[in-house]
């Protein structure tokens, strides 16, 4: 069983198709499946629909594949840093559907572990309520929403052992452990792969199970929004 | 004078208890975390993380840690990492004590507005709808009026709704509104302002 992929592109040969849904990693621009999302770019693979919290920015994460007209449709709960995002949306070319980002984790999850549906009080009594089934549980109202069922998973982790047994690294674990559950198949592109055997069994995020294919690379994780204090307000 | 948003953040901080788990939005919410004094509280970012740190030294920026507003911070010593799925589902089960929020409009049943203002750019819901929904006690931080001087205490929302009957206390410049059975009930008042000054201001049924 070998997992190790040479890059990006040869990772996903035989796994891209015009049409598809892929789920995908991150929040905002932190533990985003950037190489992945490039390779895409490069494979111009076209009418996809993601399910990913954020679109990325005009010019890295998501938006690479809005520049290029790649996406059909966005399943988010926050698009607000995204100007060629808004420009498609208003214009028409491009769908949106918003979940509310504990419920879109909440159906990765769900669809990862075999659930086409789950209630949750989150929405009730808004649009995102609308169209859907309610039922009342212990005299409080929920709606019912939907497992994800991807035909792919890109997600970013900090390391891989070569079984795919992964670790993330602070909040850039974010939607990662959700989404690679949710997909048919699950590709992940990490910082390091170690040798198997030299991670903690005791402290693996996400059992190698979920994980078909793995590269390492270079990654440029770039700072939305960098905030500091100065040494002397210490 | 009514209070400026440092004295809003400031009243706001009176409501959380040592021990408490908490919430906080952006905006004035964010400044609250400078008023918990020697109060225990132990901050959570929804994008995954217990025990948010202040901002980071100039230089120590780390791009894997980050805050749900998308800033750099830092981790504490008591700081725990999860992903999404578990950090809603802490949101979802009522584990979080109170979350800390701002708003567009606030009704007198506790509809929260927040989200969205149709015709105008729509940016999404974020966790917004979730954390009103799951947390122990929602909090609304919000100047009393917008800006042309409407009131945004209402008898019901105009916007979309992020939640239904879900705030339960709203501090604003003016004072400190509780949602009640029949209306609202004015609990405290700016220094210098009047339950008058609050009447007057406000849309919404005040009782």
């Amino acid at each position: 069983m070998n997992k190790i992929y040479p890059n990006a592109s040869a990772a996903l040969d035989g796994l891209l198709h015009d049409g598809m849904l892929i789920a995908a990693g991150g929040f905002g621009l932190c533990g985003i499946p950037e190489l992945l999302l490039q390779a895409i770019k490069e494979a111009g693979t076209k009418d996809l629909t993601f399910a990913s919290n954020n679109a990325g920015v005009d010019d890295f994460g998501i938006g690479i594949l809005l520049q290029t007209r790649q996406v059909k449709k966005m399943i988010s709960s926050y698009v607000g840093e995204n100007a060629e995002f808004m420009r498609q949306y208003l214009s028409g070319e491009l769908e949106l559907e918003f979940n509310p980002q504990g419920t879109l984790a909440e159906r990765m999850r769900a669809g990862g572990c075999g659930i086409p549906g789950f209630f949750t009080k989150t929405g009730v009594g808004t649009v995102i309520a609308e169209g859907k089934d309610h039922k009342d549980f212990n005299g409080e109202t929920y709606i019912m929403e939907e497992g994800i069922f991807a035909d792919l998973s890109i997600v970013k982790a900090w390391k891989a052992d070569e079984t795919g047994n992964l670790i993330f690294r602070k909040t850039a674990r974010n939607f990662n452990p959700p989404a690679a559950m949710c997909g048919k198949t699950c590709v992940v592109e990490v910082e390091e792969i170690v040798p198997t055997g030299s991670l903690d069994p005791d402290n693996i995020h996400l059992p190698g199970i979920y994980v078909h294919r793995i590269i390492q690379g270079e990654h440029e994780k770039r700072i939305e929004q960098r905030t500091t204090r100065k040494r002397e307000d210490a | 004078m009514p209070w400026d948003r440092n004295q809003m953040a400031a009243r706001a901080a009176q409501e959380l208890e040592d021990g408490m788990y908490v919430n906080l939005g952006i905006g004035i919410p964010t400044l609250v975390a400078n008023y918990v004094g020697d109060k225990d509280i132990t901050l959570q970012s929804e994008n995954g993380m217990l025990g948010m740190g202040p901002f980071p030294f100039e230089g120590e920026e780390d791009p894997d840690l980050i805050n749900a507003g998308k800033q750099t911070i830092t981790e504490l010593r008591r700081t725990a990492y999860f992903d999404s799925a578990t950090s809603f589902g802490m949101i979802r089960g009522g584990k979080i004590a109170a979350a800390i929020l701002g708003a567009m409009e606030v009704s007198e049943d506790g509809d929260l507005a927040n989200w969205m203002i149709p015709g105008k750019l729509v940016k999404g819901m974020g966790g917004a709808m979730d954390l009103v929904a799951g947390v122990g006690r929602v909090i609304v931080v919000m100047d009393h009026t917008n800006k042309h001087g409407d009131s945004k205490v209402l008898k019901e929302c105009t916007l979309p709704l992020t939640g239904k009957g879900v705030v339960d206390r709203i501090i604003t410049n003016l004072g400190v509104l509780d949602v009640g059975q029949k209306g609202l009930h004015i609990v405290e008042c700016a220094d210098g302002v009047s339950r008058e000054d609050i009447i007057a201001a406000t849309e919404a049924t005040i009782v």
